[in-house]
């Protein structure tokens, strides 16, 4: 390596070009020296983390190596950097060695760049002159077993951070004011939650949902576990809560459409998908007295179109014009335009109160708001995939959706638990667990899907409660009974009479006459194969994220995890937050949840989302892109190429500049990757420090 | 191979390859400090410098990095269509197939660079990625523009 590393001055000094104006001194071109790397004085501490550095390291090394770096004048070591007094350390060496800038050599700057930007300041500089060395997630962790090659690359990160942090300049986080209002996409229980505590605590909430009522999933149950509440009893007095709240503006039947802007500010564009049917509040602002839809139902009467009810799985017929169940928020009809024949019947029984018009357009809305929460929810995964078990080949395969509906009172076999082949109630009904989760075959899903033991031990009850002489067999791996009282459940359920069986089931066979299915397993406490006869199959079908959260999501600018789910600030210490500043998870769209669950972290995502907006105002952090205007030629390449719209040309002395609107600048950086000519300077991440990086690296002295 | 073994020693005197990495914030460095948590044993030859996103990696510093003596360029950012900046890995891939003939035009193989999409949940992809690189960089050896620039 030594031979390599002896360059440092004929490659620094090769291609200088344009020289640096008094206004801009630091702001050299490539390869140039700048001034200010020969007058800094770098600190540099390294952590130990206990013994996670120290165990993989020579700690002693990196120090002593450390001592020989250019522009460092002062190195120590510590076992907790983090902790106060090693926080201590840093503010004693900043005034005792008139430090100029802080190299911490620890773990990754996500998590504790913050921690030590105060320590900087509380030394007295400026926070943005520290610079970080990753020598913990991305060196001790990953090089257990190599010392040697851990103590070099460490080294090696130590050097290119002094590199750095000999060139950071003072940077002023921008301050900008948080627009009072919220917004909450998806308005099932998690999105109604959220929606409820930010309103509650005094916020316009604006609360976005897809389709035409509010409730989500949860409204499509019939009790919930283990407490065995009606889940319609417990949900539709917050649906009312919602619809009645003078903070929430509940907008159904709508999707995002755009967002722009930052935390603070986000300017949101919502479609509001033509409906078709006018509310009262809107038909009273276009003069209609005493009309807008209240909801009769006279119009679905009369309409002609017949198409399978979503909310009941395709087990009911609905209208063309329709409300989804009895409780809907708002009681508001809606026309499926997809199906609509515009026959007008409809319109005409209506009448004077001309809620129908049958020729609306999609409308765009566009709002200003401080903060968002997602809470898209779940869909259930085509479980149809897995052949296997032959559900939609033979009518009395179910998923456990398809259960909760024809058990359900409002469901549609009024609560009178039938299996669909021919409408006779079951004697045998085996419940296959893990139908899709916990799957590594590559054709499921290979999370647990979390609530379907739970709700599976609740349909054995519930068929054990209403029809007596039911055997229910539930095929399992594991029983995952996890919450606060849920293993009394499972007690309770085996006392109950229903038969555990634990095995995966293989195969599935219908006998073409009776509709009977033969459920093939292996039962592994017995080790035997074991078949049986049973009248109906409910698979526990794994979930997985709704239809549209890949494209909300990017609208949003978060990331998701390898299976989908909304990817979470950190798992656990942030699980609310994302790497989008103002941008919160609430629910099952982050990871499969049950109702308690759903609830927690929906208050938890509203709590997080209200601090911006009661604190009034949020810091920037200040990596703006800055025009050198002694080096811009006015080609404006940089103009097309801000995904933001933030950089614009304008005249100044006779010549064309570009101009950078610092609001609109996210700190991306591609103009500055691109610009021909060098002219743009990128806070914190500038041309020259980064070239200092790639040459301490690679050029830089003996190790 | 990445695995919790860690990889196998390197003979004494073995080509050790010079590799810089430069790594969007939001998607690979954290992919990579994923890989810490999940103590993902890798290579330890790549030197890691942190951007906000891979559309601020300015070709220069790819060349710089090779004039410098580079044996390898890693450039790693997020998977098409999640860039925290929207479309910023678009703009870096571009400029990338540009360097990439460059590269050979000037008689380097252009398998000393490359670009990987890691998100910030594929801390064992982070493992693969690093071995391969690694790998790679072995197998082509020292970069002749290293030699030539001594």
């Amino acid at each position: 390596m030594a031979e390599r590393k002896t360059k440092k001055e004929t490659a620094s000094t090769k291609d200088t070009t344009a020289a640096v104006t008094k206004q801009a001194p630091a702001k050299a071109a490539i390869g140039e020296q700048p001034q200010k790397a020969k007058e800094a004085r770098v600190g540099v501490f390294i952590c130990h983390c206990g013994t996670n550095i120290a165990g993989s390291m020579d700690i002693n090394a990196v120090q002593d190596y450390a001592k020989t770096i250019p522009n460092v004048a002062y190195v120590d070591n510590y076992k907790y950097m983090c902790s106060m007094p090693g926080q201590a350390v840093i503010d004693k060496a900043i005034h005792e060695n008139k430090l100029t800038g802080v190299v911490v050599a620890a773990c990754s700057p996500r998590l504790h760049e913050p921690t030590f930007r105060t320590a900087t300041k509380e030394g007295g500089l400026n926070p943005f002159k520290f610079e970080m060395a990753n020598i913990r997630e991305q060196n001790s962790w990953v090089h257990m077993h190599d010392q040697e090659g851990a103590t070099d690359k460490a080294k090696d990160a130590v050097r290119i951070a002094v590199a750095k942090a000999s060139l950071l300049e003072d940077l002023f986080p921008k301050s900008v004011p948080v627009e009072k209002a919220a917004m909450v996409v998806g308005a099932g229980i998690a999105g109604m939650q959220a929606a409820l505590d930010l309103a509650n605590a005094g916020i316009k909430t604006y609360l976005i949902e897809k389709t035409p009522t509010i409730g989500g999933r949860m409204s499509q149950l019939d009790k919930t576990f283990p407490t065995l509440d009606c889940s319609q009893c417990i949900l539709t007095p917050k649906m009312v809560d919602v619809g009645r709240n003078e903070n929430i503006e509940l907008m159904t039947y709508s999707e995002v459409e755009s967002v722009e802007g930052y935390i603070g500010n986000f300017d949101v564009t919502i479609r509001k998908k033509a409906r078709g049917v006018l509310s009262v509040g809107e038909a009273e602002a276009m003069g209609i007295v005493g009309g807008g839809c209240n909801g009769c139902g006279d119009c679905e009467a009369v309409c002609p179109v017949v198409q399978p009810n979503t909310f009941e799985e395709g087990m009911k017929p609905r209208k063309a014009i329709y409300i989804q169940h009895p409780q809907v928020v708002p009681l508001l009809y809606t026309i499926d335009f997809e199906s609509c024949i515009k026959c007008e019947l409809c319109v005409k029984i209506c009448g004077e109160k001309k809620a129908i018009e049958l020729n609306k357009e999609d409308e765009f809305v566009k709002v200003k708001v401080g903060t968002a929460i997602l809470a898209t929810g779940y869909d259930i995964f085509p479980v149809e995939n897995k052949t296997e078990w032959g559900y939609k080949r033979y009518e009395n395969v179910i998923t456990s959706l398809e259960f909760e509906r024809l058990i359900c009172a409002s469901g549609p076999t009024g609560g009178h638990m039938v299996r669909p082949s021919d409408g006779v109630a079951p004697k045998r009904v085996a419940f296959l667990l893990c139908a899709g989760s916990r799957d590594n075959t590559g054709n499921g899903k290979p999370y647990c899907s979390r609530f379907c033991c739970m709700y599976s031990l609740k349909h054995a009850h519930q068929l054990i409660e209403k029809m007596p002489g039911v055997q229910p067999y539930i095929f399992y791996m594991d029983i995952r009974s996890f919450g606060k009282m849920y293993e009394e459940f499972y007690y309770r359920i085996q006392d109950e009479g229903a038969k555990f069986i634990r095995g995966r089931v293989s195969n599935i066979l219908e006998d073409p006459g009776s509709k009977n299915l033969m459920v093939f397993a292996d039962d592994t406490l017995l080790d035997r194969p074991m078949k049986l006869e049973v009248d109906l199959v409910v698979l526990a079908a794994a979930i997985q994220p709704a239809a549209d959260t890949n494209r909300t999501r990017k609208l949003f600018g978060v990331s998701c995890s390898m299976d989908g789910w909304l990817l979470e600030a950190h798992p656990k210490l942030n699980p609310c937050g994302t790497t989008t500043a103002g941008v919160f998870l609430a629910g099952a769209c982050q990871a499969p949840k049950d109702i308690p669950d759903t609830v927690a972290s929906a208050e938890g995502a509203a709590s997080a989302a209200s601090i911006p907006i009661h604190v009034g105002h949020v810091e920037l952090e200040p990596y703006f892109a800055v025009c050198i205007e002694e080096k811009c030629a006015g080609c404006g390449m940089c103009v097309n190429l801000c995904p933001y719209t933030a950089l614009a040309l304008i005249e100044k002395d006779g010549r064309k500049v570009m101009q950078v609107t610092e609001a609109k600048c996210k700190g991306c950086g591609t103009c500055g990757g691109f610009c021909p000519g060098g002219a743009i300077w990128m806070n914190h991440f500038a041309t020259p420090q980064i070239i200092a990086q790639i040459d301490a690296f690679l050029l830089g002295g003996e190790q | 191979m990445a695995g919790h073994e860690g990889p196998p020693k390197r003979e004494e005197g073995a080509f050790k390859p010079k590799i810089i990495g430069i790594l969007c914030n939001w998607c690979s460095y954290a992919g990579a400090d994923l890989a810490g948590g999940g103590r993902i044993q890798y290579p330890p030859d790549v030197r890691v410098v942190r951007v906000m996103c891979t559309g601020r990696i300015d070709p220069l510093f790819i060349m710089k990095a090779f004039t410098d003596g580079a044996d390898g360029v890693l450039i790693s950012g997020c998977h098409f269509g999640d860039c925290h900046y929207l479309e910023g890995n678009y703009k870096a891939a571009k400029r990338l197939f540009l360097v990439k003939n460059l590269l050979k035009n000037i008689g380097l193989e252009d398998k000393r660079l490359r670009m990987t999409f890691v998100s910030a949940s594929e801390g064992a992809k982070w493992g693969q990625v690093i071995t391969d690189v690694v790998k790679t960089v072995e197998e082509l050896g020292p970069s002749p523009l290293a030699e030539l620039m001594k």
